[in-house]
């Protein structure tokens, strides 16, 4: 096995021995360095547009996209560390997903807005998603990974209509409205003047507080999948057989992968909630959300965390902004005789999933380690 | 069943191998715990047919994907968009032959279904070619790929169905002649409902017949016993799997047209809806066992209409609990498929 050998060759030129002491840089990115110019230059402008997008792209809008990249950018990391990194594909991850963001809605709306009941919502989601991952996990992780896909697609779906039937809980399909702690809502002002064009209200502080929750949480999964812990999972997804013959426990380590990600996902749909103020079933529940975190994961890159921030930027750009174009060439593409049409209706900016779609195929066919995978790999053929 | 190879002797100096009867009694067992638990045998009957009719139509769905996944090993993740494009197929030609369907004549209206039976059939059928050829085979014997294409190809299949027929529901109204029901005693049994079985039924003898009888049914079932002792007495396994593909397709096609019909409406995501019970099915029934499929089918079918009368909370994780318990008793599905 070839990802196999090179996980290995990977793991003996990171030990910290045969290497100077890392800079703080490169100690905060657990010494997995972008290992590409083209993509460090991506990376870094995707932070900068990030942390700075309340100045640099006014509107209500465009802060709702950079938020929703902030999310999605855990959600999605936390998925590869499941799909990319331990070769297990699971239908269930938006079911944790939403685990976190209901949490955080019934907290709230039962207690009022409080960052007790905050805490509280927190708390108790990820002690149901942990608990739920583990009992799926060790269930249904011993047999195939095929087996795997169906049960977490039947659970998801399950999951999905029940939460959609206890209404008097979660508000059913219209979800739930309810009010943040008041330090982070509009209203609240923390200085009367607005710098640079900006009104330093709460809905700033909220996205900051995403920003910095989204990049932590980046940073911890970034550590573990470059543990040894880590290279323990890539070994599991390049040969299971070989991995237990050396004396790991696969089960174990597929579970712990399992309800990690799991965690993970819980933080990230709270996040979620926390910024809308809302959740329903469409929002955090619904298998067209599964089916974008698996888009962003395969066209950024498997088996890498660079390619969750760069398949879930990329991603909700073009799911905000590629409809506009779309709508441009569609209404200019209807206008050509006999195909226009046809035509038309290929490129009306409804169905983008459409092409999305295609490009999902064909990059599990020809880059299926996604945009990360194609970047650092223009930059290692030039020394072999 | 005759996939478990357990039914019929083929030659008098084969060891019988002992039928494994089971799973099979499990179907009457469930169907008469319910009985005291309805009440009302009237109630029951109902109950029992709608049963019976669901899971005739989840098996005929179920078994091409259950087979493909038997020989091949290839898990079709997209094969929800042949039921689809069944079903949407049969809103335009039954919408098309609006004066066979608005005859009185129940054959007429028979007449009608069958062509969009068949139509669906043909469409799916070469779709199903096409998708093997462009989706599936370059995966081969890769799971994770398998998985992500196949769900990929769902994706797009979706969206081009709505590029055809808009994302909109579209009702899909019972011929004339197939609407209202029967009274068997106090019994009211939806005429619809008894065709399905009929269908269903004989789908499943030809099946059988071709499983039981024929060169390429013996292929078929030594196939995914044991893939590489077939190709080694000189049979082309792929060609006999493209067979299979298409086979299934198409039957996912005829079964989307029965399922739109049962539903009275169709909606593109009519697929990914279906899906998740045909998982459910073949799962229990044990990966790639036709026999497993049936007795799944059946009990999937059976027990839903029973617990959406009896609690309709419960109804939704019935299918779930089913699957656990059937797990639980025998890890590897109902029949087991030997090598698996």
């Amino acid at each position: 096995m070839n990802g196999a050998q090179a996980a290995a060759r990977d793991a003996s030129t990171a030990a910290p021995t045969d290497l100077p002491r890392p800079g703080l840089a490169a100690r905060l990115l657990s010494n997995e360095l972008p290992r590409s110019r083209a993509l460090a230059v991506l990376l870094v402008l995707i932070v900068l547009g990030l942390a700075f997008a309340p100045f640099l792209f006014p509107g209500a809008k465009a802060l709702n996209v950079a938020a929703k990249i902030l999310v999605f950018i855990v959600l999605v990391a936390s998925y590869d560390l499941l799909l990319g990194y331990t070769g297990i594909v699971s239908f269930a991850h938006t079911m944790f997903f939403g685990i976190g963001a209901y949490g955080i809605a019934i907290a709230l709306t039962r207690l009022g807005p409080a960052w007790g009941a905050v805490a509280l919502g927190v708390a108790g989601a990820v002690a149901l998603s942990i608990v739920l991952s583990a009992v799926i996990g060790l269930f249904s992780l011993r047999v195939r990974a095929i087996f795997y896909a169906m049960i977490t697609l039947a659970v998801a779906a399950a999951f999905q209509t029940l939460a959609s039937q206890l209404s008097e809980i979660t508000g059913g399909e219209d979800g739930l409205s309810f009010k943040v702690p008041e330090i982070l809502t509009p209203a609240f002002s923390f200085a009367g003047a607005p710098f640079l064009g900006v009104s330093l209200d709460g809905r700033l502080l909220a996205y900051y507080l995403l920003l910095v929750a989204a990049a932590l949480l980046f940073l911890v999964m970034l550590r573990i999948v470059n543990s040894p812990f880590g290279r323990v999972l890539q070994a599991i997804r390049e040969n299971d057989f070989r991995a237990e013959a050396i004396g790991y426990r696969t089960v174990v380590y597929r579970t712990l992968s399992n309800v990690l990600a799991a965690v993970f996902a819980t933080l990230a749909g709270a996040l979620l909630a926390l910024w809308l103020r809302y959740n329903g079933p469409d929002t955090s529940l619904s298998f067209e959300v599964m089916l974008d975190v698996l888009l962003m994961v395969v066209i950024g890159g498997m088996g890498t965390m660079y390619g969750a921030v760069i398949g879930a930027a990329l991603f909700i750009l073009a799911q905000s902004y590629l409809q506009d174009v779309m709508r441009i060439g569609s209404t200019a593409l209807s206008g050509l005789p006999f195909v226009g049409e046809i035509l038309g209706a290929l490129f009306s900016p409804d169905r983008w999933l459409l092409w999305l779609g295609v490009l999902f195929i064909l990059s599990v066919y020809y880059f299926p380690a996604g945009v990360v995978g194609r970047l650092r790999a223009v930059k290692s053929r030039s020394p072999r | 069943m005759s996939s478990a190879g357990a039914s019929a002797p083929v030659h008098e100096a084969l060891p019988q191998v002992r039928a494994d009867w089971l799973p099979v009694a499990l179907v009457p067992a469930l169907a008469l715990a319910a009985l005291p638990l309805v009440g009302s045998p009237s109630t029951w009957l109902t109950l029992t047919v709608a049963g019976l009719a669901m899971g005739l139509i989840v098996f005929i769905i179920a078994s091409g994907l259950t087979l493909v996944f038997g020989l091949m090993d290839v898990l079709n993740f997209g094969h929800g968009v042949f039921i689809a494009l069944g079903a949407f197929l049969a809103t335009t030609v039954l919408a098309s032959m609006e004066t066979w369907t608005a005859s009185p004549n129940v054959l007429v209206n028979f007449a009608a279904v069958l062509a969009a039976m068949l139509v669906a059939m043909a469409a799916a059928g070469a779709v199903g070619l096409a998708f093997e050829r462009v989706v599936i085979r370059p995966v081969y014997g890769q799971h994770l790929k398998q998985i992500l294409i196949t769900m990929g190809g769902m994706i797009v299949g979706e969206e081009l169905i709505k590029v055809i027929w808009g994302p909109q529901q579209i009702p899909l109204p019972l011929p004339t002649g197939f609407r209202g029901a029967i009274l068997v005693g106090d019994a009211a049994i939806e005429k619809y409902r008894l065709i399905a079985v009929a269908i269903g039924l004989v789908v499943l003898a030809a099946m059988l017949w071709v499983f039981g009888r024929t060169k390429v049914g013996l292929l078929i079932r030594a196939g995914v016993q044991d893939r590489e002792m077939v190709e080694s007495l000189g049979y082309r396994i792929r060609r006999l799997f493209v067979g299979v593909f298409v086979a299934g397709s198409a039957l996912a096609g005829l079964g989307g047209v029965m399922w739109g019909l049962y539903q009275q409406n169709v909606v593109p995501q009519i697929g990914a809806q279906v899906n998740v019970l045909i998982f459910i099915v073949i799962i229990i029934g044990g990966l790639g066992s036709i026999g497993g499929c049936f007795v799944g089918a059946l009990l999937v079918g059976m027990l839903a209409n029973y617990a959406g009368f009896l609690a309709p909370k419960v109804a939704l994780f019935s299918n779930i609990l089913l699957m656990v318990g059937v797990l639980l008793w025998r890890p590897q599905g109902l029949y087991p498929v030997a090598k698996r």
